[in-house]
C-alpha cells in the first residue's frame, strides 16, 4: 500500500477513538466473554490437577503408561508437524504466487479437513486399512500394521492438522504478491535462493504461528485418534486418550494433571510467540507494510 | 531467524523425545505379551487379575508374561477387534458383542460360549439402583422410576453394553408386573426413557453425570460399578437400592483363536481364561465387586455384599442375544421406536 | 500485480517468471491426494455402494434429519455469537492497552490446544446444574449443560479462535489515517465504524464465520460430554455416526458422513469463491 500523501495534523488515537467509558465497557464485555468461555475451563483444568497438592500432580507423571503416552504424542507431533510444514510451503507457493485453473477447488480441498468431523477422519482410515478395508488383506499378508498402531495414529493426526500451516501462509503470501521475488530473480538469484532469502523472511511470523497451531492441535487431537488407536495401554494411547482413561478410572487428579501439561505447553508456546512478536514489533511492522 | 528458531524447536523436540525415551520405564523384557480387549468397568478387576496370573504363570512355567489391556465401550471394542485389533482374548460386557466378532471375522467358532463353564462367564453381575443418600425420592423398585419428577440416568443402549442390561432388566420387570402385555411393557419402557435427561455413551460417562454433575435422582448401574462409586466418592453420599427383580448380567470371555495362533499364544490365552475359574482368581473377582461363579475361596465379607434377589437370564427369559439384539436394539428395533416422533 | 489481467483463455496457468510451480503444485497435490482425497473417496464410494434408494432412506430418516438440523443449527448460532464477540475481542485486543491483554491474547488459541474431550469435561463441570455457573443460571431458570444450549456453548468454545485470529491481523493493518480522515471530515465515531472499518474487515469476518461454522458442524469430543445426547433433542450428527458404527452398520455411518462431507464442501467452496471474487474486485488487497 502506498503511504498516505496528505499529512493531517497529528492526532492521537484517543481523540478519534472511543470515550474512556465506552472503552471500559467494551473491555469489560470482552474480558467477561473470554472468562466465561475460555478462562474458566482452563482454570478448572489446573485447579482439578492441583486439587490434591503439587505432589499428586507430579506423581501423575511417574505412571509408565502416562509416560509412554507422552512419548507417543511427541513422536506423532514430530512426524506430523514437519510434514505439514513442507506441504504448507509447497501449497502456498503454488497457490499464492501463480494463477491457474482449479485454484479455488484446490483451496477448498485443503480446507476440507477443518470441517470434517473427527469421527469421520478416523472412519476413513478404518475403511482403507482395517481388516475389511481396501488395503486390509494386502497389509495383513505383508505384515504391515497401520490401524491400531502408530502409523494409523500419525495418519489421522496429519489428516486433522493438514490445513493449519497452509491456511496461515496462503492469505499472507497472496497479499504480498510476487514483486519482490520477481526483483530477486531479475537480479540473477536462483529460485531456491529467492525462496530462502526473500520469501521466507517475509512469511516467518505466519509460518511460526501456523507451526505452533499445527503442533498444538496435533498433540491435542482426540476424536480421530480415538477411532484408530485401539486403546492399548502403554502402547497406542496418546496423551488425550490417556486423559480419557484416567478420567474413566475416577483418577481425576491425574487426568487433569496430564490435561494441564497439554494446556500449559500450548500456553507457554503462545506466550513465547507473543513475546517474540513484541520484541520484534518494529521489524514485524516493516514486513507488514508490503 | 525463523529457521534457527525452528531448528531450535526441532532439536528441543527431539531432545525431549530422547529424554522421554530414556527415562520412560520400558516394561521388563517379556517372553510373551498377551492382549486382553475388555470393556469399561473391568479396569480395576483386570489390573488385579493380571498380576495374579503373571505370578502364577511365572511359577508354573518360568516364563515372564506381560498382559496388555485395552478398555472401552463393549460395542466399540468389538468393532475394533473386527477391524483388526490383534486381541488374544476378548472379555466383553455381553455375549452379543462376541457373537458379532465370531460372525464377522470367523476367527473362532460361533458356539464359543460352550467352550468354558457357565456360558463362558467366569463372573456375573446384576443391575441395581444408585440413589442419593437417604433416598429422598423414595425409590424402591422399577415402578418408581416413572413417577412424576423422577429423573433416571442410564447410558445409551446403542453404545453401551451395560445399558442393554439396564434396559432388559426393566423390560423383564414390566413384563412380569404388567401381566405379560407386550404393548404395556413397551409403554413402560418408553415412559422410562422419557425420564432420562442425559444419555451418555458409556457406563462410566453416566456414573460421572450422576455422581459428579449431580444430575438425576437414580442411576441404573452395574452392581460392581455401584459399589465402586461408593468406594470412590464416599459411602456417605450414595445408597444402593436393590429392586424386586433384576437380570443376571453375564460378561463372557473367549480366546480369539486365529489371533492367538498367529502370535503363538494359543496355550497362554487358554490358560489365562481358564485360570479365571480357579478359587484364587474367584477371590479377586469377589473383591472387585463381581459375583464369583465359585464362592468357595472368596472372603465372607466380600460375599456378604451381594444381596439375594430374583434374577432373570438372557438365555432362559429372552431367548439369547441374537434374538434380543434383533428385536430390541438393532436399527428399527423397539428401542428406536421409543424415540420415533409421535404424530 | 497478480491482477495483470491478460487472461490466457485455454491455458492451464498464466505465465510467470517465478520458478517452482511444477514442483510446488506437484508435491501439494500428491500430499493432498494421499492424505485427504483417497481416504475421502473410500468413504463416498462405500456410501454409494448401497444404492440410491437405500442412501436416501437413511439420509432422510427423521432421527438423522433431526441430528443434522441440530449440528448445523447449533453451529450456525455458535458461529454468529462468535462473530459478534470475536470481532469485539479482536477489537479490544488490537486497539486498547490494559493489564492482562497479552495473557488474554494467548488464551484465545486455547481451544486449538486443549483436547476436545477435556474441554467438554471442563465445560460440563462448570455449566452443570451443580457447577458454579450452572447453579447461577439455574436461579434464573436456565439450564445450560445437557440441553441444546450446552451444544451451542461447546461449539462457541471450539470456534472462537477462528473469528478472532482472522479478524485481528486485518484490524491491525487498517491505517489509522483513514479513520482520522473520516473523523476530520466530520463523521461521527459510529458512522466511521460502520462505513469505514466494517467494510474493511468484512471479508475477514466472513472467513472467520465460515471457518468457525465449518469446524463446529463436525465437532464431537467436547459436545458429547455436555449435550445430554437425547435422540431428536440433543443428539448431534457425529454421535449418530458413532452409534451406526457400534451397530456394525458401516454403510449407514458412511451415508451420514457423506451427507455432512458434501454440505461442508459446498459451504467452503462458496466461501472461497466469494473471497476470490472479493480479491479481484478490490484489486488484490
Amino acid at each position: 500500500m502506498s503511504d498516505a500523501t496528505i499529512q493531517f495534523p497529528s492526532k492521537t488515537g484517543s481523540e478519534i477513538g472511543e470515550s474512556f467509558a465506552v472503552k471500559l465497557v467494551l473491555i469489560a464485555i470482552a474480558v467477561a466473554f473470554l472468562a466465561a468461555v475460555l478462562l474458566l475451563p482452563l482454570v478448572v483444568v489446573f485447579m482439578e490437577g492441583f486439587r490434591k497438592g503439587a505432589e499428586n500432580f507430579f506423581a501423575a507423571f511417574s505412571d509408565p503408561d502416562t509416560l509412554s503416552a507422552v512419548r507417543l504424542t511427541l513422536l506423532v507431533a514430530a512426524i506430523a508437524v514437519p510434514f505439514n510444514i513442507v506441504f504448507g510451503l509447497a501449497a502456498s507457493w503454488a497457490i499464492a504466487k501463480f494463477n491457474f485453473k482449479g485454484k479455488n477447488l484446490l483451496l477448498t480441498l485443503i480446507d476440507l479437513p477443518f470441517s470434517i468431523s473427527p469421527v469421520i477422519s478416523g472412519l476413513v482410515f478404518i475403511l482403507l486399512f482395517s481388516a475389511h478395508g481396501w488395503f486390509g488383506p494386502w497389509l495383513k499378508a505383508n505384515n504391515v500394521e497401520i490401524i491400531f498402531a502408530t502409523p494409523g495414529i500419525v495418519l489421522a493426526t496429519v489428516f486433522v492438522t493438514f490445513p493449519f500451516v497452509a491456511r496461515e501462509l496462503i492469505p499472507l503470501m497472496q497479499s504480498q504478491g510476487t514483486t519482490e521475488e520477481e526483483a530477486a530473480l531479475t537480479l540473477g538469484a536462483s529460485g531456491w535462493y529467492t525462496f530462502f532469502y526473500v520469501t521466507l523472511p517475509n512469511i516467518r511470523w505466519a509460518l511460526l504461528y501456523g507451526v505452533l497451531l499445527c503442533n498444538a492441535r496435533a498433540m491435542g487431537e482426540f476424536g480421530a485418534v480415538s477411532v484408530v488407536s485401539g486403546h492399548i495401554r502403554g502402547l497406542t494411547n496418546t496423551m488425550p486418550l490417556q486423559i480419557e482413561i484416567l478420567y474413566n478410572e475416577y483418577n481425576f487428579t491425574a487426568a487433569f494433571a496430564v490435561a494441564s501439561l497439554l494446556a500449559g505447553l500450548a500456553l507457554v508456546t503462545l506466550v513465547i510467540k507473543s513475546l517474540l512478536e513484541w520484541r520484534y514489533a518494529s521489524e514485524l511492522a516493516a514486513s507488514r507494510r508490503h | 531467524m525463523t529457521f534457527s528458531l525452528l531448528r531450535r524447536r526441532l532439536t528441543l523436540g527431539i531432545a525431549s523425545l530422547a529424554v522421554a525415551a530414556s527415562v520412560g520405564i520400558t516394561p521388563a523384557l517379556a517372553d510373551r505379551t498377551l492382549l486382553n480387549v475388555s470393556y469399561d468397568p473391568t479396569r480395576e478387576l483386570y489390573k488385579a487379575y493380571n498380576e495374579l496370573f503373571a505370578t502364577y504363570w511365572k511359577e508354573k512355567t518360568g516364563e515372564t508374561v506381560t498382559i496388555q489391556q485395552s478398555h472401552g465401550g463393549s460395542g466399540k471394542q468389538a468393532r475394533a477387534v473386527i477391524d483388526g485389533l490383534d486381541a488374544d482374548v476378548v472379555t466383553l460386557a455381553l455375549g452379543g458383542d462376541i457373537d458379532q466378532i465370531a460372525k464377522a471375522t470367523k476367527k473362532f467358532p460361533e458356539d464359543w460360549a460352550k467352550r468354558l463353564p457357565h456360558n463362558s462367564s467366569p463372573y456375573t453381575s446384576t443391575i441395581v439402583f444408585l440413589v442419593h443418600k437417604g433416598n429422598p425420592k423414595g425409590i424402591k423398585d422399577w415402578g418408581d422410576l416413572v413417577k412424576e419428577g423422577v429423573q433416571v440416568i442410564t447410558p445409551n443402549p446403542k453404545t453401551s453394553g451395560g445399558a442393554r442390561w439396564n434396559y432388559l432388566a426393566a423390560w423383564a420387570w414390566a413384563q412380569k408386573n404388567l401381566g405379560g402385555d407386550e404393548a404395556k411393557t413397551k409403554q413402560y419402557i418408553a415412559d422410562l426413557f422419557q425420564h432420562v435427561p442425559v444419555l451418555d455413551t458409556g457406563a462410566r460417562g453416566s456414573t460421572t453425570t450422576f455422581a459428579q454433575r449431580g444430575v438425576g435422582d437414580v442411576l441404573l448401574s452395574w452392581e460392581n460399578e455401584a459399589f465402586l462409586v461408593q468406594q470412590e466418592f464416599g459411602a456417605d453420599k450414595f445408597d444402593i437400592v436393590i429392586p424386586s427383580l433384576s437380570i443376571r448380567a453375564e460378561p463372557p470371555v473367549t480366546v480369539v483363536d486365529a489371533n492367538a495362533k498367529a502370535k503363538g499364544n494359543e496355550d497362554l490365552a487358554k490358560a489365562y481364561l481358564e485360570y479365571l475359574y480357579t478359587p484364587a482368581a474367584q477371590k479377586v473377582i469377589a473383591k472387585n465387586f463381581y459375583r464369583p461363579s465359585d464362592e468357595s475361596a472368596a472372603d465372607a465379607e466380600d460375599l456378604a455384599r451381594f444381596p439375594k434377589l430374583e434374577l432373570v437370564s438372557i438365555d432362559a427369559d429372552f431367548g439369547g442375544w441374537a434374538e434380543t439384539q434383533k428385536k430390541h436394539f438393532a436399527d428399527g428395533g423397539v428401542f428406536d421406536e421409543i424415540y420415533k416422533p409421535t404424530n | 500485480m497478480a491482477s495483470s489481467s491478460h487472461s490466457h483463455a485455454g491455458a492451464f496457468r498464466e505465465p510467470s517468471v517465478i520458478p517452482g510451480f511444477g514442483l510446488a503444485l506437484g508435491f501439494a497435490v500428491s500430499a493432498l491426494s494421499l492424505v485427504v482425497l483417497i481416504p475421502l473417496a473410500a468413504l463416498v464410494l462405500r456410501a454409494l455402494s448401497i444404492g440410491p434408494a437405500e442412501f436416501i432412506r437413511i439420509a432422510t430418516d427423521a432421527r438423522v434429519l433431526a441430528a443434522l438440523k441440530l449440528s448445523f443449527g447449533a453451529a450456525l448460532i455458535a458461529a454468529a455469537v462468535n462473530v459478534v464477540f470475536g470481532v469485539l475481542v479482536a477489537w479490544v485486543l488490537v486497539r486498547y492497552q490494559f493489564p492482562g491483554r497479552r495473557l488474554l491474547d494467548a488464551i484465545v488459541d486455547l481451544p486449538f490446544a486443549l483436547p476436545t474431550a477435556v474441554a467438554g469435561i471442563a465445560l460440563a463441570g462448570i455449566y452443570a446444574p451443580n457447577g458454579p455457573v450452572g447453579e447461577l443460571a439455574g436461579l434464573f431458570g436456565f439450564k445450560v449443560a445437557f440441553t441444546p444450549l450446552g451444544v451451542v456453548l461447546a461449539l462457541i468454545f471450539i470456534g472462537l479462535p477462528f473469528v478472532v485470529r482472522t479478524v485481528q491481523p486485518v484490524l491491525e493493518e487498517i491505517e489509522r489515517d483513514i479513520e482520522e480522515a473520516a473523523a476530520l471530515l466530520g463523521a461521527s465515531r459510529l458512522r466511521t465504524i460502520f462505513q469505514v472499518i466494517l467494510p474493511h474487515i468484512y471479508p475477514a469476518v466472513l472467513t472467520g464465520f465460515a471457518l468457525a461454522f465449518a469446524r463446529a458442524v463436525g465437532e464431537y469430543g467436547s459436545v458429547i460430554f455436555i449435550a445430554g445426547n437425547i435422540p431428536m433433542v440433543s443428539e448431534i450428527a457425529p454421535l449418530l455416526i458413532v452409534i451406526k458404527l457400534e451397530e456394525f452398520d458401516y454403510s449407514g455411518a458412511t451415508v451420514i458422513a457423506s451427507v455432512m462431507l458434501a454440505l461442508a464442501f459446498a459451504m467452503l467452496f462458496v466461501m472461497n469463491g466469494v473471497q476470490a471474487w472479493q480479491r479481484k474486485r478490490l484489486g488484490n488487497v
